[in-house]
């Protein structure tokens, strides 16, 4: 199939793109697909927008872009109408789409079926992934790939509009990153809907989280160049029904997380969960835990410090805790636990009028099967707010 | 002084006339210009309608090299007229801009032994490029394939397995994730570590080229001769020329913590009891990348013996398992003691 160079309409043109900027088409459906969007991705130039057709693109390795400022953009990212990258036969590559250059803008196409991660972006600054589909469209299984959306150590990072599903780790995974805004998207049948891992200031609000083994993670890892994770704000989302049994390959650190999670905070300073409306998760709507594996850093921090829980609705929790031991806790509390679950590492205020189970195990050396749980009142006065991120005006101006 | 006059004005004429004198040289201007080309030839690397090298270039070869589904590599370097490469204080080679690497991937029983891709690395005023380049069928020329490409292509390794594979011709951008460190292009191979000049040192082109002999305190030993160091050392060097480009904390794997390099400690970011990052179902069920003395549970060991992207490392460059690469690496992880834990 040919690419077509046509002009781009400079009144167009994104503020910061040069005179030349332009569109390049490239279409959907000729035997080297694959090879022509790739090379249309080499060629572009700082300001082009390279527009991916309609229709379904039988992809067989994974796709990169590593020009700065470039916009790629499809026609739509539902099946028959949109533009739907298929990678069923991936043959090589660890991901769909490798982006490595900053001030990209990712919008209105679908990624399906990747054998590894979906979309990655990789110190790729300013990102924005407005409205895209990713999905494993068998649902879960163990043999999807691990993130649907994996942007790692970059700066201003916008999540915006997409959808995630089937993910054998985390749909939407932000790690070793910092300025961080994920919105208005949702998360369902993956093991853990949305994740935020060693990142430094970060917005999550007005996502659904929904059907997954947990709904949204926020984490802090040993052994990694950024850690020390804090200030993330998790606000005004919708997290329910997170039952879906954990199918992540063992050995992983979310291959841990007990199916039926709503919100789990584990290591972290400063992290704030208000006004999201919690239900239906089986084992706890709220989970506050200290990192409680050996490790070999002496840098890292593995307690929860100063996490503030205030303003949430609780439905139905704690019917079928999930964890070592959950059950007959549950059993012994007449049949279920309460929706927030502390297991009494470090330090937390929880204002919600709901109760709170603290295991005991302030040293997270202490294994989980001394735990001694019982019911805890976490109410307090909670630090000054954080403030929350703000966006470079060029990402918003992307979205509007 | 003769070769270096016949040279530099050989440099100054197109390639074709270049070709025609009894000394010729690359094309310096293609090497140094913005173009792509889209024909090899447009180079002069190789005598016209052939993939012979001219003589001009100086061939080496690496103690330990990097696996690429059993291709036999044959490896070049061209520096320009009246600049010299020097050995930087850490090891790696500083090439004057001009220079060229140039790399051909060939299988003594594929196609006669005639290279499939040739790949150059150009060190260009803005940096350097990556280009790779696929043969015709007439192997007379090769084509410039900066989307990359599978090729099929079929021969038998060492052990006399008979692979058919769909060899992967890189893209210009995986080039770069191989050949990245803080986002720009470098060479790998190219260092006085594990660089062996040994068939070259003779020729009049090595004194020109470089400054001094590359010289280092701490040489890799060839992994597959254990006349060159212990078990540990060898699949030490495996891991740094087979992982460490990028597994280094400026390389594309930075965010994994592990750093694979032949300077690193070996521990936790070695992979020692180092727990999956990112690795999705790149960790097999496993709970480490490397548990000492269990190779078994090693999932470094899983995702070298993959072919499966998503799970296979590298995750480019890769499309048959490396058995006898491999095979050290278990070894060296079985011979760990298990204490410690």
């Amino acid at each position: 199939m040919q690419v077509h160079w046509v002009s781009f309409i400079a009144a167009l043109a994104v503020a910061a793109s040069p005179a030349a900027a332009k569109t390049i088409s490239v279409a959907a459906g000729a035997p080297d697909a694959n090879e022509k969007l790739q090379e249309a991705l080499i060629l572009a130039e700082p300001g082009d927008v390279v527009e991916l057709g309609a229709g379904t693109w039988t992809l067989t390795d994974g796709l990169s872009l590593d020009v700065d400022n470039v916009t790629l953009r499809g026609a739509g990212t539902k099946d028959g109408e949109g533009t739907i990258l298929d990678f069923s036969g991936q043959q090589g590559a660890g991901e769909g789409l490798l982006v490595t250059s900053d001030d990209v803008y990712l919008t209105n196409f679908a990624v399906l079926n990747t054998k590894g991660d979906g979309i990655k972006s990789k110190g790729a600054d300013r990102i924005v992934y407005h409205q895209l589909r990713v999905e494993w469209t068998a649902g879960p299984k163990q043999t999807n790939g691990a993130y649907g959306i994996y942007p790692v150590e970059s700066s201003d990072v916008l999540i915006d509009s997409v959808y995630v599903r089937g993910a054998s780790d985390a749909g939407i995974y932000v790690g070793q990153s910092r300025n961080i805004v994920v919105r208005d998207s949702i998360a369902m049948e993956n093991v853990a809907g949305i994740e935020i891992e060693n990142c430094y200031d970060a917005d999550v609000h007005d996502n659904i989280a929904t059907k997954n083994t947990g709904g949204i993670l926020v984490f802090d890892l040993p052994s990694l160049p950024q850690q020390g994770g804090h200030n993330v704000r998790v606000f005004d989302n919708v997290v329910s029904d997170n039952s879906t049994p954990n199918f992540a390959p063992k050995g992983n650190i979310v291959a841990s997380v007990p199916t039926g999670t709503g919100v789990l905070v584990m290591a972290n300073s400063r992290v704030e969960v208000f006004g999201n409306l919690l239900a239906d998760n089986g084992t706890a709507n709220v989970m506050i835990v200290g990192y409680r594996y050996p490790y070999e850093d002496e840098k890292y921090q593995p307690l929860p410090k100063d996490i503030a829980v205030w303003g949430n609705q609780h439905g139905n929790a704690g019917f079928a805790p999930a964890f070592p031991g959950g059950a007959e806790i549950a059993s012994a509390m007449g049949g279920h636990i309460p929706p927030v679950l502390w297991d009494g590492a470090g330090s937390a205020i929880v204002n919600d009028e709901v109760a709170v189970l603290s295991l005991n195990l302030p040293d997270v050396g202490t294994p989980q099967s001394e735990a001694k749980p019982s019911p805890a009142d976490l109410k307090g006065e909670t630090s000054e707010p954080l403030a929350g991120v703000t966006l470079p005006a060029t990402m918003e101006a992307r979205v509007q | 002084m003769k070769r270096i006059a016949a040279a530099a004005a050989a440099a100054l004429m197109c390639a074709s006339m270049a070709a025609a004198l009894p000394e010729p040289a690359p094309n310096q201007a293609v090497i140094d210009g913005r173009d792509l080309p889209a024909k090899l030839s447009a180079f002069g690397i190789f005598r016209p309608g052939t993939s012979e090298p001219i003589d001009a270039l100086l061939p080496y070869t690496l103690r330990t090299p990097l696996f690429s589904d059993y291709a036999d590599k044959q490896r070049l370097i061209w520096v320009p007229p009246g600049e010299k490469a020097r050995v930087a204080e850490d090891g790696h080679i500083d090439f004057p801009l001009g220079s060229m690497i140039v790399k051909n991937f060939a299988w003594p029983d594929h196609n006669g032994g005639r290279p499939v891709e040739t790949r150059l690395l150009l060190h260009r005023a803005s940096g350097w490029t990556a280009l790779p380049y696929i043969w015709d069928a007439d192997g007379k020329d090769a084509t410039l394939a900066l989307a990359g490409r599978r090729v099929p292509v079929s021969f038998k390794s060492p052990g006399g397995d008979a692979h058919s594979i769909r060899y992967a011709v890189p893209n210009k951008n995986q080039c770069k994730e191989c050949h990245s460190k803080r986002g720009a292009i470098v060479p790998i191979g190219p260092k006085a570590s594990n660089i062996d000049f040994a068939a070259a040192l003779s020729r009049p082109e090595f004194a020109r080229f470089f400054a001094e002999a590359p010289a280092t305190a701490m040489p890799m030993p060839r992994w597959d001769d254990p006349a060159t160091g212990s078990i540990a050392e060898r699949a030490r060097a495996y891991l740094d020329v087979n992982c460490a480009h990028c597994h280094n904390p400026e390389g594309s794997a930075s965010n994994s913590g592990l750093f694979l390099r032949w300077s690193d400690p070996v521990g936790v970011n070695y992979g020692i009891r180092k727990r999956p990052t990112a690795a999705g179902r790149g960790s097999g069920g496993m709970e480490f990348a490397i548990r000492p003395g269990d190779p078994d549970q090693s999932f470094l060991i899983y995702r070298l013996e993959s072919l499966e992207a998503g799970i296979a490392m590298p995750e480019v460059g890769r499309s048959t398992v490396h058995k006898e690469g491999a095979a050290l690496l278990r070894q060296w992880i079985a011979e760990m003691p298990k204490a410690g834990h």
